[in-house]
């Protein structure tokens, strides 16, 4: 198949696979296992791209303008190709994982999220192949509306309430200020928006003030990477059902986000310019700052859902903080932070989920001695949390060091002060979790039997360990991905003179 | 069909005279209409008149198109102009023909099912498909004529044919009858205001022919009676535009009057009226007096500002939907006002754009509460709970539309808005971008509660199950909501339209 074709099926898939839940909706069987091959298939399609990208090619596919700059248009480069690989991959373990959890759950509509999950990747995927800002806006908010219905999904009160706050903080961030900077950025480049290496403005008159506005008009506006004060959606997003949080507000919908905050950085800014902008490193602080406040208030949760939102919120603010330092290292980090940090979080997700349907249970304190009842549930989250805190040999371990470096190379010795500070406090958010579950249940307080008699099915067992290992995995791939990334990266450093020339 | 194939397929009295007969032949038809007994052949005729106007209209565009000056000047009864009464067209008002055309007939093959449904006596329905003929031959012919005063016939011909189908929603509503008394006395005050002003023109120039006027005023720029007269023209038409603050006759009249006529009045009426406005400060003032000498961005920028700010918070608050959509409809025209007053290419042409893209929202968006007024009653926004699902043809229909007015990528609205934004960048006013973003934010609000209500709330009545509006209301709101679509992805019709009369009312060189 040549490359348009494989963008195209990439981008039609989950479209065609939600039209074929919505037409077995009556069998389940038939309905999950369209789920399951579809998701297969495209992860496929991905794989083949993504070695496409890796052996230089960039494949493209135009579909139309509506006017002069505001193309449909895609170009998949190796960053969008990381982030495809790893929401479409961890879509087909989620899928095993919905199963098993909605099934033992016994919740409704089991259908209708099925096929908003299903368009809600194929946001994702626009997202990841956009060739340019108008492109990426569109399957941005795709990504939004999609997922609405499954944040909502109980049709509680509270789940109302949290969907609201969902939909009015995200589209009020990308109408509000998002649209507005992609609006500036179409005048200032002289009705252009395409993704182009070095960056598009990096060759434009453009004064420090405009560029600092520009900026932080985008990086607020990308309400989806979290960054404080336009976090709260996340935590309250929480009332959606596990495999949403796990899939698309640990991977999906929030990878989205900071992706979007790194693609703005490489190919809109570029490095240069992105070093002249005085609010750069304003936002700098504003990310460290999240990752350190974010995190104190993830110690103060005991519901396991509410501290893994509040730690997903910090472990985001480290894309941004990469994105933010603006050299190779620091980009690098922010890459690789995606990936990694989507492993590992979407297993603690699942893990939870898990406990969720075995016991009923969701505050932290009444889990001591779980541990002994469902052992495999907390040896994965374990793994996680060591993955997350950034202990070798787990994947989590590289972004870390590639921002310290970044901050040192550019001299801002006190971030790895704040990345260090930020271990201690994973430890002390995510440790004890296992640790307690794993010990001894206090005399006083045994545990008690599981609400569902089998305990967890055996499907939201597998699938969070499989990630678990997966943290193994990504930490020897290293190399691999570095290489597979770096002409990306190179092409967003490259000077602008030499970028310029023809 | 391109507009070439329009020229060489037209018979020759429409090429002849096309400018005239599209304002001639409703104004003709609407007598013989009154006097029919029988509703449904008023109904066809109407179509048809309708039909016909629309199709002069496109011949209209075409022939403006293919003109060597871009200018169609027709002289009523062979007297030559600055005498006998011009019908001058330019790219200008031919967007506008074919917009307020276009309009008339999807909204006259709409009206049958509603009017019949809200009309108390059939037997006056051959009196309003008059008024309605009337009406729009009125609004026309306000768009094509070159003359001062002839503008003001016009204008009192759609004003008095408005009062009356507005009077005629009182079997639905009482509150109809003050509402239309209102608009009465509203509409009336404006057509004084312009007559006078007028008045003072005739005084210090000596002519009523609107090119002869800007050919004169040059050299009367200080004249006392000149500046009276321009004073006197903006209020009038702005009361007719329903500019900020001048609109408060606009809720109550669209709210209370029968469906068809909101449909109608909500894409046409204000538009024309704009038009009026956009003319008299470009062609006939010039933008050299206008904007320059009585420096009136300062005065349009801050009422359009206001509009789109106040009125769009006084949306959100109505429980009425089509009370909202009245705040909204003048908050747009903030929008429209906003763009004109930058007095530049791309200023006008993001106002003339946006006034096409939002007759299309408006008319999605009405016909489709018409829809549901015939199938379920109430406007207010708790009738409209789990409509999506009782009637989900005319609720779809009516989201595009909705998403459309907030102005989401991919639709008609955003482009819009977009042209609206890069016209000012371009002139630096990026706080009144900020201003036009948060507006937006605010119609989030008001369609969101709309639709969230229709969408995501269960049926107020669980028994009422499936009921959709007649295939007569469905076919017309589908071709308008797809328009937005259409319009929003291809959008080089519109904005080609739009430059064009941004052209024709700025100069050739505007444009660099």
């Amino acid at each position: 198949m040549n490359p348009e074709t494989l963008i195209a099926a990439v981008l039609i898939l989950p479209l065609l696979i939600a039209a074929g839940i919505a037409a077995m909706g009556k069998f389940p069987n038939i309905r999950e296992g369209v789920t399951i091959v579809g998701s297969i298939a495209l992860f496929a399609v991905v794989i083949q791209l993504a070695a496409l990208v890796s052996s230089g090619a960039r494949p493209e596919l135009f579909v139309g303008q509506a006017a002069p700059g505001l193309a449909i248009a895609f170009k998949l480069e190796p960053l969008g190709a990381l982030f495809a690989v790893v929401a479409s991959g961890l879509w087909i373990v989620n899928s095993f994982y919905s199963i098993g959890y909605m099934r033992g759950n016994r919740e409704r509509n089991q259908t209708r999220f099925y096929i908003c999950f299903a368009i809600a990747i194929c946001g994702a995927m626009g997202v990841a192949s956009a060739g340019n800002l108008f492109t990426l806006f569109i399957f941005y908010e795709v990504l939004t509306l999609s997922t609405y219905p499954l944040v909502a999904h109980k049709g509680d009160a509270a789940a109302q309430r949290g969907a609201r706050i969902y939909l009015l903080t995200l589209l009020g961030t990308s109408i509000g200020f998002f649209l507005t900077a992609i609006m500036w950025t179409w005048f200032v480049a002289g009705q252009r928006l395409d993704f182009v290496d070095g960056g598009l403005l990096a060759n434009v008159q453009i004064s420090p003030v405009v560029a600092s506005a520009l900026l932080l008009l985008f990086v607020f506006g990308i309400g989806k990477a979290a960054l404080m004060p336009f976090h709260f959606w996340l935590p309250n997003a929480m009332v959606a059902p596990t495999p949403v949080s796990a899939l698309l507000h640990a991977v999906a919908v929030v990878k989205a986000g900071v992706f979007t905050v790194l693609k703005v950085s490489m190919y809109i800014f570029g490095a240069d310019l992105l070093n002249a902008t005085p609010s750069r490193e304003f936002l700098m602080d504003v990310a460290c700052i999240t990752i350190v406040v974010a995190s104190l208030i993830a110690l103060t949760k005991d519901n396991l859902k509410a501290r893994l939102a509040y730690s997903t919120v910090a472990q985001l603010a480290y894309v941004t903080l990469g994105a933010m330092l603006a050299d190779k290292a620091g980009f690098m980090g922010g890459s690789l932070q995606i990936a990694a940090h989507a492993a590992a979080k979407i297993t603690l997700f699942m893990c939870a989920g898990a406990i969720y349907v075995a016991t009923g249970l969701t505050n932290i304190s009444d889990m001591r001695g779980l541990g002994r009842k469902m052992p495999l549930i907390f040896i994965a989250f374990f793994m996680a949390s060591l993955s997350i805190i950034g202990v070798p040999p787990f994947a989590g371990d590289w972004p870390k060091y590639e921002l310290m470096q970044g901050a040192v190379d550019r001299g801002a010795d006190w971030v790895p002060f704040i990345l260090i500070a930020s271990s201690v406090l994973n430890i002390a958010y995510l440790l004890p979790i296992p640790i307690l579950a794993l010990m001894p249940p206090p005399p006083e307080a045994p545990v008690k039997e599981f609400k569902r008699p089998g305990g967890a099915p055996a499907l939201t067992v597998a699938a969070p360990l499989f990630t678990a290992f997966l943290c193994l995995i990504l930490f020897l791939l290293v190399d691999p991905m570095g290489d597979f990334l770096a002409p990306a990266l190179d092409a967003a450093t490259t000077t602008v003179q030499e970028a310029a020339l023809p | 069909m391109t507009l070439e194939s329009v020229l060489t397929s037209a018979p020759a009295w429409a090429l002849a005279h096309a400018p005239v007969l599209l304002v001639a032949v409703p104004m003709l038809i609407a007598p013989l209409v009154a006097i029919l007994p029988n509703g449904r052949a008023a109904w066809l005729i109407s179509v048809l008149t309708a039909g016909v106007s629309f199709y002069l209209a496109i011949v209209t565009l075409a022939l403006v198109q293919s003109s060597p000056t871009g200018i169609l000047s027709y002289e009523i009864g062979r007297w030559p102009p600055p005498i006998g009464i011009e019908f001058r067209t330019d790219a200008l008002n031919a967007m506008i023909l074919l917009l307020v055309t276009g309009i008339g007939f999807l909204a006259s093959v709409f009206s049958w099912p509603t009017i019949t449904s809200e009309l108390s006596n059939r037997n006056k329905l051959g009196m309003f498909y008059a008024a309605f003929l009337l009406c729009m031959s009125g609004l026309l012919g306000v768009a094509s004529t070159g003359d001062a005063f002839n503008l003001f016939v016009f204008l009192e011909i759609s004003s008095l044919a408005t009062y009356v189908m507005v009077a005629m929603g009182a079997r639905r509503d009482r509150r109809a009858l003050p509402a239309a008394f209102n608009y009465l006395i509203m509409g009336t005050l404006g057509a004084s205001f312009y007559i006078v002003g007028i008045g003072f023109l005739y005084a210090a120039t000596g002519t009523l022919n609107m090119a002869d006027i800007a050919d004169r005023l040059p050299a009367l720029t200080d004249n006392r009676s000149v500046q009276v007269g321009f004073a006197f023209i903006i209020v009038g038409l702005g009361l007719k535009a329903a500019m900020w603050p001048l609109h408060q006759w606009l809720p109550n009249a669209y709210s209370y009057s029968p469906s068809f006529v909101t449909v109608f009045l909500s894409a046409t009426a204000t538009k024309v009226a704009l038009y009026a406005l956009v003319r008299f400060l470009f062609t006939v003032f010039r933008p050299e007096y206008s904007f320059e000498l009585a420096s009136f961005s300062w005065v349009l920028a801050p009422l359009g500002i206001a509009a789109m700010v106040i009125c769009s918070f006084q949306a959100v608050f109505q429980t009425d939907v089509r009370r909202v959509l009245a705040y909204s409809s003048v908050a747009q025209v903030g929008y429209m006002l906003l763009g004109v007053s930058l007095a530049t290419a791309p200023g006008v042409a993001a106002g003339l754009l946006h006034l096409f893209n939002h007759a299309l929202m408006k008319g999605a968006l009405f016909m489709a509460i018409a829809g549901i007024v015939m199938t379920h009653q109430g406007t207010t926004i708790r009738d409209f709970a789990g409509l999506g699902r009782t009637a989900p043809w005319t609720m779809t229909a009516f989201a595009i539309a909705g998403l459309s007015l907030i102005g989401v990528p991919l639709t008609a609205g955003f482009m819009s808005k977009l042209q609206l934004g890069y016209a000012l960048f371009a002139e630096g006013w990026w706080w009144a971008v900020l201003l036009v973003v948060f507006s937006s934010f605010l119609a989030v609000f008001y369609v969101g509660r709309i639709l969230q209500a229709a969408f995501f709330q269960p049926p107020l009545n669980p028994r009422k199950t499936h009921k959709e509006a007649p295939l007569l209301i469905l076919v017309p709101l589908w071709i308008l909501a797809l328009a937005n679509l259409y319009f929003g992805i291809a959008a080089d019709f519109p904005l080609g339209l739009a430059r064009d009369g941004a052209v024709a009312a700025l100069g050739v060189e505007a444009f660099r």
